[in-house]
C-alpha cells in the first residue's frame, strides 16, 4: 500500500505555508503528522485535507541542556499545540523570552509556522518543524 | 506454559565513566549469574541481551555474539534488544517465553550500557533518539525535555499547583537517595535535601538536575531456568509470574491519554492477569524513576495510587518500607543509576534479592511478590511480575 502522505510532501508543504494532515473516510477523526493509517480507528482510506495553522498550547518546556550540535539554540521552548481540529503536534514557541515561560502559556493561542532543522550527521537533510507564534 | 524460575543474578557497580569495555562489564555481571547456579557457561542455551547505544559509544553493534563468545558460552543463539531504556526488560520477558515454552530449558540474560561514557552531549543527542526523529526531534526534543512537558500537564490536567508538585518530585528524588545510600552498587550513595533538588541547575523547565537520574555505565545479568532445573540448583528460586509488553506512537498522537502513558497501562494489566493478582498484591516495587515526576506518572498508571495523588503518597511516606507500596528501594535510577540496557535487569535483580530476604538495611521484611515497570523512551514500556518460591 503506498503511503498517502510522505514527511517529504508534509514537510514541503508547511514550508510553502500549508498544514496537511489525513482525513479518514471511516471515522471523519483527522491525523496531523502524516501516518499510514488513522490515529483514532486505524483505516486506511483517507483524504490529503489542509488544516487551519492555528491551535492551543497544551504544554511546553524551556530546554537548557540541547543535544550535541544544537547547544547554540538554548535556551528554547517547546510547545505541544492541540490544533482546532483535534490533533496535538510538536513545535517551537517563538516571540517570547523562554526565561519567561510560565505555566500561564497553557491554553494560549497560537498561529503555526515553520523554520527548517538543517539535521545534523545521524538525520539526513534538511526537516522542516513547526513554530508556534502568539496569536 | 511451564513456570520460569530465576536463579542466579550478577549485577556490576553502576558508575560515572569507567574505562571497562561493555563486553568486560557485561561479562562480569553474566560470570557472577553464572557462578551462583553451580552452572557453567557451556551450560547456558541461549543469551538474550538488552544493549542499546553501544553502535554511539564505542562503535560496537552486534555486541552479543562477542559477548556469548567472551565468557566461553561457545556459539549460542545470542540475540540483542533494544527496546531504549527498557532493553534488558524486554530481554527478560523474551527469554521468560522461550524457557515457559520448553525450547530451552537454561538462559542467560542481561543488559549493558556505557551511557556515562557519552558523556553529557552525545548521551544527550543519542537519547534524544528514543523520540520521534523526523516530527518531533526537529523541534529540540530530548528526553528530559519530553517528562518536563508532562510534569507541565500533570500540574494542569490534575490541578496540582506546579509549586506543589515541584515539592513533592523533589522528595521522590530525596527518598531515592535516601535508599540508595545502603545499596553497595549504587551510583550515588549519599543523601540529598529538597533544598538541594529546588535549588539546582534548571535543565528543562520544570525539571532541576535532581529531578533527573543520571547517564551511568553498567551491567546486570541473570539465568532463567525451568521449574525442574530450578529444583536442582537451589531451595529458593524466584518465579517470574507475569509478563506484560506494550507500545505506542509518538508522544504527540498519544495526545488526550497524557500524561497517563497507555502504554503502560495495556502492559501492567497483562501482566497482572497472567500473574492473577492485582496492585495491593505486589509488596514492593521497581520502577521507572528516570525523572522525579515519571515516577508519579508510573506509580499511578501501575494502580497504586489515585490519578493525581501519587505526589501526596511520597510526602507521606507510602513508598517507603513499612508504607503502603515500598517503591525504588535500591534508589531506583535516581540513585543506583541507570546504565540504560542494563536497567530492566538490574530491576529484576533487585526484586529477586528482595523476595529471597537478601537486602539488608533496605530489606522489605516479608516480601512475596514484586513488580518491575521499565519505559523505553515514549512508546515501549514492560512489566514483569515476581513472586518467591518456596
Amino acid at each position: 500500500m503506498e503511503y498517502k502522505l510522505t514527511f517529504k510532501d508534509y514537510s514541503k508543504a508547511l514550508t510553502k505555508g500549508k498544514l496537511l494532515g489525513l482525513k479518514c473516510k471511516g471515522c471523519g477523526n483527522i491525523t496531523v503528522p502524516p501516518k499510514m493509517t488513522c490515529q483514532e480507528c486505524g483505516g486506511t482510506d483517507l483524504d490529503i485535507v489542509e488544516v487551519k495553522k492555528q491551535g492551543k498550547i497544551v504544554t511546553f518546556t524551556n530546554v537548557n541542556v540541547a543535544p550535541e550540535g544544537r547547544q547554540n539554540e538554548v535556551p528554547y521552548i517547546i510547545a505541544l499545540v492541540k490544533l482546532e481540529e483535534g490533533p496535538w503536534i510538536m513545535g517551537n514557541l517563538i516571540d517570547i523570552d523562554p526565561a519567561t515561560a510560565t505555566m500561564d502559556l497553557i491554553d494560549k493561542e497560537v498561529s503555526i509556522g515553520f523554520k527548517v532543522f538543517p539535521g545534523d550527521k545521524f538525520s539526513p537533510g534538511d526537516q522542516a518543524r513547526p513554530v508556534f507564534s502568539f496569536l | 506454559m511451564r513456570k520460569v524460575a530465576i536463579v542466579g543474578t550478577g549485577h556490576t557497580p553502576f558508575t560515572f565513566a569507567t574505562e571497562k569495555t561493555s563486553i568486560e562489564l557485561f561479562s562480569e555481571a553474566a560470570m557472577d549469574a553464572i557462578d551462583e547456579t553451580g552452572l557453567k557457561p557451556k551450560d547456558m542455551q541461549a543469551l538474550y541481551l538488552g544493549n542499546c547505544l553501544g553502535d554511539f559509544t564505542e562503535g560496537q553493534a552486534m555486541i552479543q555474539s562477542y559477548a556469548a563468545n567472551d565468557i566461553g558460552a561457545f556459539h549460542i543463539p545470542a540475540t540483542r534488544f533494544e527496546g531504549a531504556c527498557a532493553s534488558s526488560s524486554l530481554a527478560v520477558r523474551d527469554a521468560f517465553i522461550w524457557v515457559a515454552s520448553g525450547y530451552y530449558d537454561m538462559v542467560l540474560v542481561g543488559g549493558v550500557e556505557r551511557a556515562a561514557s557519552m558523556g553529557t552531549s552525545l548521551a544527550t543527542r543519542t537519547f534524544a533518539m528514543f523520540t520521534d526523529s523526523h516530527y518531533e526531534y526537529p523541534a529540540g526534543l530530548t528526553f528530559p525535555a519530553m517528562f518536563a512537558m508532562l510534569a507541565h500537564l500533570y500540574s494542569k490536567r490534575y490541578n496540582v499547583p506546579l509549586e506543589k508538585l515541584k515539592e513533592q518530585m523533589a522528595q521522590v528524588s530525596v527518598q531515592s537517595h535516601a535508599y540508595g545510600v545502603s545499596n553497595p552498587k549504587a551510583q550515588f550513595r549519599k543523601e540529598i535535601t529538597k533544598e538541594n533538588v529546588l535549588n539546582g541547575f534548571m535543565v528543562t523547565s520544570p525539571l532541576q538536575l535532581l529531578d533527573c537520574c543520571p547517564f551511568s555505565d553498567g551491567a546486570a545479568a541473570l539465568v532463567l531456568v525451568s521449574e525442574e532445573k530450578a529444583k536442582e540448583i537451589t531451595d529458593k528460586p524466584v518465579f517470574i509470574t507475569g509478563i506484560g509488553q506494550a507500545s505506542s506512537g509518538r508522544l504527540s498522537a498519544q495526545k488526550d491519554d497524557l500524561p497517563r502513558l497507555r502504554a503502560r497501562e495495556e502492559s501492567a494489566k497483562e501482566a497482572y492477569d497472567l500473574a492473577g493478582i492485582g496492585p495491593s498484591d505486589v509488596d514492593v516495587c521497581e520502577l521507572h524513576d528516570c525523572f522525579s515526576i515519571a515516577s508519579l506518572i508510573a506509580a499511578e498508571s501501575l494502580g497504586f495510587f489515585e490519578f493525581g495523588k501519587a505526589g501526596e503518597a511520597w510526602e507521606n511516606g507510602e513508598t517507603k518500607i513499612g508504607g503502603k507500596i515500598p517503591i525504588n528501594v535500591s534508589g531506583g535510577l535516581k540513585a543506583k543509576g541507570h546504565p540504560i540496557g542494563a536497567t530492566g535487569a538490574s530491576q529484576v535483580a533487585e526484586i529477586y534479592h528482595q523476595l529471597r530476604g537478601e537486602c539488608g538495611e533496605r530489606q522489605v521484611e516479608g516480601a512475596k511478590i514484586g513488580l518491575t515497570d521499565t519505559l523505553g523512551g515514549d512508546g515501549v514500556i514492560c512489566t514483569l511480575i515476581m513472586e518467591k518460591g518456596w
